[in-house]
């Protein structure tokens, strides 16, 4: 028993090295003075102060930022009305094509999914005359719909493993569904519809890919500037940005996982 | 007719069909739909115009219609040694990474499954930690530490493990690495969902009887998360088979894989027509693992009941 407790504790500090550091390693390059990003020669703040004199990098940023903002909050709809269907109207008509249609966005190659993206609103805007050519409207399109799939993923679960009887309680007791849904459901749910958002909002801060085949001309996001950037070598400018993104998403995280933990704690307590 | 009476019943019907309809037609209209003119495009024939494809059906001044079908990129792809040789490529790369994945990611998952309850939680938050990071940004980390004067260079020769810098950056090796670092947690996280649900009682009957752990976990434990292996498996390999950032950053200029290839018609060649084609192999071949992947997902789901 003592040997492979071993093995395994060994196995895991190895993983959780490997995962952790190539980010501790953008972070502290990030604070150095030499422009050879592996060289220490000392510490500055100089690569963030460029940064914020690099107009094309902040214009991608917030346009990145928005295109997320609004993908996310579509994506949560989409995304809960699809759960709420697969796990609530299971076995209803279309709910079965519909669990295989949102399964498969979470596996799609990227290059799939963004070139037969652009095929179609290619194809959308010679019959329809929309989307009028191709920016920040195709690619809000495009997100939602392979974030929609993540949140379906993890409100699923949660409404899958919530305590049905509540619900019950309150249709018996006269409450429309509607009721039902927006006074009870809703609220027990909340947590994943926070890390649903959360998620999508990720992704799509996240996306070369899908959004270098639906944008056009006049609309860069973010990871495509740090793509060209980024392969034309090791920049320490990018360190800085990478270092700023890890500290947003680590405290956002953090917070995150405090709350459920508390939350689990006083669950498991109660009971 | 419709009495008043019979309005709420009939209102939570409709209601209860828009909830599946919304997101049903959604999907059909921009996941499924593309497909189609994926495949319409790949039997076009490029041209140099805006769109830059033929129309499949043309229609001269007297009425006559007719359907031109160009199946020359699908030849293309089957006689040009370059297009099999990407996807031979792409399989081993997608088929290497999901079992280094595997090795790397059950001792992992299993740890966290045995780990005492009030650990596990911190534990896999820290294993989805770095996937809520950007995926870019992970594999330019991996940029630095890999070049020639990077850090891990410089680490070994410090350690005097090396005399001379080693060529990992720009070969399948950093390929392999990158898609190890990115993927790890697609598969800790079913792996997990399995091997926390499995019973005891086996383990313990068995351990009773006189079995050592290694035999336990070979006849036990193995056997039982095989669904959740096969799961998170395809949840890596799946993806990899058209993964695109990783070759083209961390591989060399003659790693070949689909993906890139695919994005170097589209992009470079400006070839929608023969990108289309690529795409369309690809999605044919990736339909196999996603049933199985659908498959074993449901036996696990089931499994939970």
């Amino acid at each position: 028993m003592r040997k492979r407790s071993t093995f395994l504790l060994t196995a895991m500090i190895m993983g959780y090295a490997f995962l952790y550091i190539p980010i501790f390693s953008l972070v502290a390059y990030s604070f150095n003075e030499s422009r050879l990003v592996t060289v220490w020669s000392g510490f500055s703040t100089k690569w963030y102060a460029a940064l914020l004199e690099n107009d094309a990098l902040l214009d991608a940023a917030w346009l990145s930022i928005k295109v997320a903002a609004i993908n996310a909050s579509c994506a949560i709809v989409l995304g809960t009305l699809a759960a709420l269907a697969l796990v609530k109207l299971k076995g209803k008509r279309g709910t079965r094509s519909l669990g295989v249609m949102v399964t498969a966005p979470l596996v799609m190659p990227e290059v799939i999914t963004g070139l037969s993206l652009l095929l179609l609103f290619v194809a959308m805007e010679t019959m329809l005359g929309w989307p009028a050519g191709r920016g920040q409207t195709t690619i809000i399109l495009a997100h939602v719909t392979f974030s929609m799939a993540y949140v379906t993923v993890i409100v699923q679960s949660r409404l899958a493993n919530m305590d049905q009887s509540l619900e019950e309680a309150a249709m018996d007791l006269g409450a429309k569904p509607l009721k039902v849904f927006f006074a009870i459901t809703l609220p027990i749910i909340s947590p994943a519809l926070i890390a649903g958002w959360l998620l999508a909002f990720t992704l799509s801060m996240d996306d070369l890919v899908v959004a270098n085949f639906v944008s056009g001309p006049g609309a860069t996001t973010l990871p495509m500037v740090v793509y060209s950037s980024v392969r034309l070598g090791v920049s320490p400018q990018i360190n800085a940005l990478a270092t700023i993104m890890i500290s947003v998403v680590a405290i956002a995280v953090l917070i995150g996982g405090i709350i459920t933990w508390r939350q689990e704690k006083r669950n498991t307590q109660r009971h | 007719m419709i009495t008043i009476r019979q309005l709420p019943q009939l209102l939570r019907k409709e209601s209860r069909s828009l909830i599946i309809a919304v997101p049903w037609l959604w999907l059909a209209l921009f996941f499924i739909l593309p497909f189609l003119y994926i495949l319409k495009i790949s039997l076009a024939e490029p041209q140099l115009a805006q769109p830059p494809y033929t129309d499949l059906i043309q229609t001269d001044g007297e009425g006559l219609v007719t359907v031109l079908l160009n199946f020359a990129n699908y030849m293309l792809i089957w006689e040009d040694s370059l297009y099999l040789d990407a996807f031979v490529g792409s399989l081993k790369v997608a088929g290497v990474s999901t079992i280094l994945c595997l090795l790397v990611g059950y001792p992992m998952a299993y740890g966290i499954a045995r780990a005492p309850v009030h650990m596990r939680l911190p534990l896999l938050m820290l294993i989805i930690l770095p996937f809520w990071t950007s995926f870019l940004i992970r594999v330019y980390a991996w940029m630095g530490i890999l070049k020639s004067n990077g850090l891990l260079n410089n680490m070994l020769m410090w350690l005097g493990v090396i005399d001379e810098p080693l060529d990992i950056l720009y070969t399948p090796i950093a390929i392999y690495i990158g898609v190890v670092y990115s993927y790890l947690p697609f598969l800790i996280l079913p792996l997990y969902a399995t091997l926390v649900k499995l019973d005891n009682t086996l383990l313990e009957a068995a351990a009773d009887l006189g079995c050592r752990p290694f035999k336990q976990f070979l006849t036990i434990t193995l056997p039982q998360s095989v669904p959740g292996i096969l799961a998170g498996g395809m949840l890596v390999f799946i993806p990899v088979m058209g993964e695109f950032v990783i070759p083209d950053l961390l591989g060399g200029p003659d790693s070949l894989m689909i993906g890139k290839l695919l994005w170097t018609e589209f992009f470079n060649n400006k070839d929608w027509p023969l990108a289309s084609s690529l795409a369309a192999v690809l999605l044919v071949a990736l339909i196999i693992p996603f049933m199985l992947m659908r498959h074993f997902e449901r036996k696990s789901e089931e499994g939970q009941a």
